[in-house]
């Protein structure tokens, strides 16, 4: 008898604990600097694109959900600051597993897997990212942590030259809002 | 406690006769009435479809059937290169599923005889611990739920989301993390993990003391836990058994200990923890105690964790550093090589199992020296769990069928992958 006293009175407290609930869709969770959401591409600060259209993303990625059909530049058509761009470049939304192996793969920091996790859509079709959607930064961007705690790593720089110390450059928006 | 002295204190069966894992009823009584609980049966924890014939209330026959989340996933690995193939890992067995990716590595780094970093392995142990609290919770509320007591897995849920914050902390996503890599981990952790990973332990130990008041001593959590769906050592040794369900029958076998342990194990002073009795009770009471020893072992990782790198510094295996692809032509055609090739590992056959939340997780890999595996085999612990469940619902309540499910803990991503 005393015992399922005992059982309720911890309910009983609970009662009185502040709520841990978040109101989601009005209070967005800010996400660690690390997190793997939707993918973005890069420009450099002349507007030129960072992909050169090498494929290794496509090739790194394991569940093969990235297209992509390369292009010369040409001196009136000059998209990208390399040889070559990417004519065609898609992420098949559906299939990405969000892995992170598309940013690791690539040797031109052009993609980068940013914030946003809402990528819910009515149609599969909806779901295939073109180039122009992932160069374009997305609507609602989901806010992150402080980047100084949360990603510099625990150790001094000799320590850390490992091979994926890519993070950092990983949201570059970071700390913004 | 050494191999050697748990075949002492439980003598192996003179002549082992094969258990049925099916249970049929023995009479031919048209009264029998056969119902299917599953395949979409809340308390299956996931898609798991038992044919049970009952006499009035009690079970006498049961059949499971699998299956239904059948994903190929040994057969995708074996079309990938061994670097690709380790974020399909942690989907088989998803509630514990940094082990999946640890003893996949493991089994890579046996093959290829590589030497990984000791920081390494003691992250890999941090994590792998977090994992087993993690999927020791959500046993716990689901579980819980299943015997009728839903605030527990309220509080479980909640204190399972401080364990998921701490992965997408430092690994970049809340489950299947791809955070362990072959040769080490993917990177270090970041400076405000220690913190909050101690937080997050304090905040763990006073959950887990609430846990014992509400079902501990519980009256009605004892009548319908105590001394229902029995397992005697014998039979669990018998039937294969691994993991808590094993300890809580009173055999002291756990593979962080056993054979001198594993990884970053090797360094830490491990006991397993072991339970009598070998009922629902005890199944529950060994994983609430499991979570206070995890909790304990990754505060002693944390204080000892060891500096130095994270990430073997064999060029053939790891991608080179980020920095050294804008300056360096060789590491950038180095990494194009790792990326589309992979490496390459000895021919050969290697088996390295791990203690997983549920128990024994072992890949066998068999190389036939090329940069794929030529095949893959995972020996996961819920399908051994789940052959033993017809031989303990024998003439037992239906109510008790769903307990005893529950506490031997199947994860079917794990039984079926
Ligand atoms: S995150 Fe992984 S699955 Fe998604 S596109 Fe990149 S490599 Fe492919
Ligand atoms: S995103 Fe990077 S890896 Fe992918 S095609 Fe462009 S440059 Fe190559």
């Amino acid at each position: 008898m005393l015992d399922s006293v005992k059982g309720f009175s911890t309910t009983f407290r609970h009662l009185f604990h502040k709520p841990v609930t978040q109101q989601y869709p009005e209070y967005k969770r800010p996400v660690y600097p690390r997190f793997r959401g939707r993918h973005q591409l890069h420009r450099h600060d002349n507007g030129l694109e960072k992909c050169v259209g090498c494929s290794l993303c496509a090739a790194a990625c394991p569940s093969d959900c990235i297209r992509v059909v390369p292009a010369e530049n040409t001196p009136d058509n000059r998209v990208s600051a390399g040889e070559r761009h990417a004519r065609i470049y898609e992420i098949n939304m559906a299939r990405c597993i969000f892995c992170g192996y598309c940013e690791l793969a690539c040797p031109f920091d052009a993609i980068t897997l940013g914030n946003d996790f809402e990528l819910s859509e009515i149609s599969r079709e909806a779901l295939v990212y073109t180039k122009g959607m992932l160069l374009e930064k997305p609507a609602l961007r989901t806010p992150s942590q402080a980047i100084d705690p949360y990603d510099v790593p625990a150790q001094d720089e000799e320590h850390v030259l490992g091979m994926y110390d890519i993070v950092t450059a990983t949201n570059p928006e970071g700390a913004e809002s | 406690m050494a191999a050697t002295e748990e075949t002492k204190v439980w003598p192996q069966q003179d002549i082992l006769q094969p258990v049925p894992s099916e249970l049929w009823p023995d009479s031919d009584n048209p009264d029998l009435l056969e119902i299917n609980l599953g395949p979409n049966h809340p308390s299956t924890h996931g898609v798991l479809r038992v044919v049970t014939t009952l006499d009035g209330e009690v079970v006498v026959g049961v059949k499971c059937e699998v299956g239904y989340v059948h994903t190929g996933i040994e057969k995708n690995i074996e079309q990938k290169t061994y670097w690709k193939a380790i974020p399909y890992v942690p989907r088989m067995d998803y509630l514990s599923f940094f082990s999946g990716e640890t003893a996949f590595c493991m089994a890579t780094e046996k093959a290829l005889e590589l030497e990984v970093p000791r920081r390494a392995e003691w992250l890999r142990v941090i994590f792998q611990e977090l994992a087993r609290i993690h999927s020791h919770l959500v046993f716990l509320g689901t579980g819980s739920v299943d015997l009728g007591g839903i605030a527990l897995l309220f509080y479980c849920f909640r204190a399972r989301d401080e364990v998921l914050d701490l992965f997408e902390m430092a690994c970049g996503a809340r489950m299947h993390p791809r955070y362990c890599q072959v040769g080490g981990v993917a990177e270090d952790l970041p400076k405000g993990f220690d913190r909050r990973c101690r937080e997050m332990i304090t905040f763990m130990r006073d959950q887990i003391e609430q846990y014992y008041e509400l079902i501990g001593a519980n009256p009605i959590w004892l009548a319908r836990t105590k001394g229902v769906g029995v397992l005697s050592p014998d039979f669990a040794i018998r039937m294969g058994m691994t993991g808590p369900n094993l300890r809580a029958s009173g055999v002291p076998y756990d593979l962080r200990s056993a054979n001198g342990g594993y990884g970053g194990y090797r360094d830490l002073d491990f006991q397993p923890i072991v339970e009598q009795g070998g009922d629902v009770h005890a199944r529950f009471r060994i994983r609430i105690e499991e979570m206070r020893q995890s909790l304990d072992l990754i505060e002693k990782a944390l204080d000892g964790l060891p500096e130095g790198p994270v990430m073997t510094d064999d060029r053939k295996i790891a991608l080179p550093p980020r920095h050294e692809l804008h300056t360096s032509m060789e590491s950038l055609i180095h990494h194009f090589k790792l990326v589309t090739e992979g490496f390459e590992v000895p021919a050969g056959e290697v088996y390295a199992p791990i203690e997983s939340a549920r128990g024994e997780f072992g890949f066998h890999l068999i190389s036939d020296g090329s940069a794929r595996p030529w095949r893959v085999r995972l020996h996961g612990p819920a399908f051994v769990l789940l052959q033993s469940f017809a031989k303990l619902c024998e003439g037992v309540y239906l109510a008790d069928l769903i307990a005893i499910l529950a506490s031997i803990d199947p994860v079917l991503g794990d039984v079926d992958r």
